[in-house]
């Protein structure tokens, strides 16, 4: 319909399987609605929990589970805002038309998600204008991924194919979080997330498939994303500060290496379908464990990327900084155009009295 | 056209920074196909009914998840209260006459 760019049919191995795991989450989600909590040891909460039922809002929670959720869920906010940047850099040299119809989709869904997540996050009693003012002053963090540059257009395509895909096999275990706002905006999420998934690797699979120069371009891609996507999982299960907390509040579910790793098995034969490389010399199947073995990110890497020294964090920061600001006349016109509205009505109402 | 002198006011300008920063909050339901019910998609920030709407449209149905779409201000509904759950929804437990499953019924009794 756009011209020139073709349709390909050929869908990354695995994709199925994703949205199949979000299909079971929901299935068990309705299964734990049927099940009464059993006896009445321990507190309403302890027991919802122990069924592997739903924590709503207004329940009664322990303050370090909402907090906890609070800072998780936010941050996963804040990645989806900051998250529309880099690809963002693309739109208005997209190749074809086609192409930047599909980019702007889905810079607008990365929009839409950050709001679901936000609105997720307001109902444990936090404020929208609290969470974006910890976002702009730094006091929350985003991922660490977004903080790499786009350089070229096959970039687009390993975010999508890599990047996405690190987030799904996230987000498909958070689809069964014990907190409901959340879990039902993860469902929501990782079935808009799978498109991205698929769009990025048909980029990969057309580049590949192109001239030989188009092909290295895609190799280029893939070989500076790998390893900061590896690195999206967080730091190794022996460093990492919240997780078993969070996998007894049921949180999470897995831990980051064990997702780490069937990101990995889901890469390599995606990898190999594309006719693409994946920058590990030490990559290969263990027999015995039925899963890849892999070199780890570098995580001095990732912590100095997180605490701000990143290739980008500044221009990032600026730039949503710059955003808010500017988009500060739309607030208050809009708020403006409201309050008028409002007082007419109470005049209209004056008079008919 | 100018914008009257009083709206360019520094306690104006304060005002409309204090309601720009809070949008009141919007409850939305959404009717995914002819035949079924409104149901609760989620919540957004609007300044008004109308552009809650717009929000709403290009937040929760961009994917053509529904045909019809309701927005209610957050502030205007009413909740049970969780604590008094029990104590609230006791008395359809010991109502257990209200199933029909309740009644024997002879064998061979048609159409009931």
């Amino acid at each position: 319909m756009y011209g020139n760019d073709f349709g390909v049919s050929d869908e990354p191995p695995g994709s199925d399987g994703l949205l199949q795991q979000v299909e079971a989450a929901e299935a068990d989600l309705r299964a734990a609605a049927d099940r009464t909590l059993s006896g009445s040891e321990g507190s309403y909460f302890d027991r919802v929990i122990a069924v592997d039922q739903r924590i709503e809002p207004r329940d009664e929670m322990p303050e370090g589970y909402r907090r906890t959720l609070i800072r998780q869920i936010a941050q996963h906010a804040h990645s989806e805002i900051i998250g529309m940047q880099p690809e963002a850099n693309w739109i208005t040299r997209a190749p074809s038309l086609k192409r930047k119809a599909i980019l702007l989709a889905k810079v607008q869904d990365e929009a839409g998600h950050g709001l679901y997540l936000y609105s997720a996050a307001e109902t444990l009693g936090v404020s929208r204008e609290e969470l974006v003012d910890r976002l702009l002053s730094g006091k929350q963090k985003y991922s660490s991924i977004f903080n790499y540059p786009t350089l070229t257009w096959a970039d687009v395509g390993a975010i999508g194919w890599l990047v996405d895909g690190a987030a799904i096999v996230n987000q498909v275990a958070l689809c069964r979080c014990s907190y409901g706002p959340y879990a039902r905006a993860m469902i929501r999420i990782c079935k808009e997330e799978s498109f991205h998934q698929r769009q990025g690797f048909e980029i990969l699979w057309v580049l590949s498939r192109g001239t030989p120069a188009q092909k290295q371009m895609a190799q280029d891609a893939v070989n500076r994303w790998w390893y900061p996507s590896l690195a999206m999982f967080g730091p190794p299960d022996s460093e990492s500060t919240h997780s078993a907390q969070s996998m007894a509040w049921k949180i999470k579910r897995f831990s980051n290496d064990e997702l780490r790793q069937k990101f990995v098995d889901m890469c390599v034969p995606q990898a190999e379908a594309l006719g693409l490389t994946l920058p590990d010399p030490d990559l290969r199947w263990n027999e015995e464990r039925g899963s890849y073995d892999f070199t780890p990110p570098d995580y001095r890497e990732l912590m100095r990327v997180i605490s701000g020294d990143g290739p980008c964090n500044r221009q990032r920061m600026e730039h949503r900084r710059r955003a808010h600001e500017e988009g500060a006349w739309v607030r208050a016109a809009a708020a403006a155009y409201a309050a008028k509205q409002r007082q007419r009505q109470r005049e209209r109402e004056r008079v008919a009295a | 056209m100018t914008a009257p002198q009083e709206s360019r006011t520094a306690p104006g300008r304060t005002d409309d920074a204090a309601a720009a920063a809070s949008w009141p909050l919007w409850e939305v339901f959404v009717r995914p196909r002819r035949g079924l019910a409104h149901v609760h998609v989620g919540s957004l920030h609007a300044a008004d009914a109308a552009t809650a709407l717009h929000h709403a449209r290009d937040l929760y149905t961009r994917r053509q998840e529904g045909v019809s779409i309701w927005v209610v201000p957050s502030a205007q509904i009413t909740a049970s209260s969780p604590d008094e759950k029990d104590a609230f929804f006791d008395p359809a437990a010991d109502k257990i006459y209200r199933h029909p499953t309740f009644y024997q019924v002879p064998e061979g009794v048609p159409h009931l």
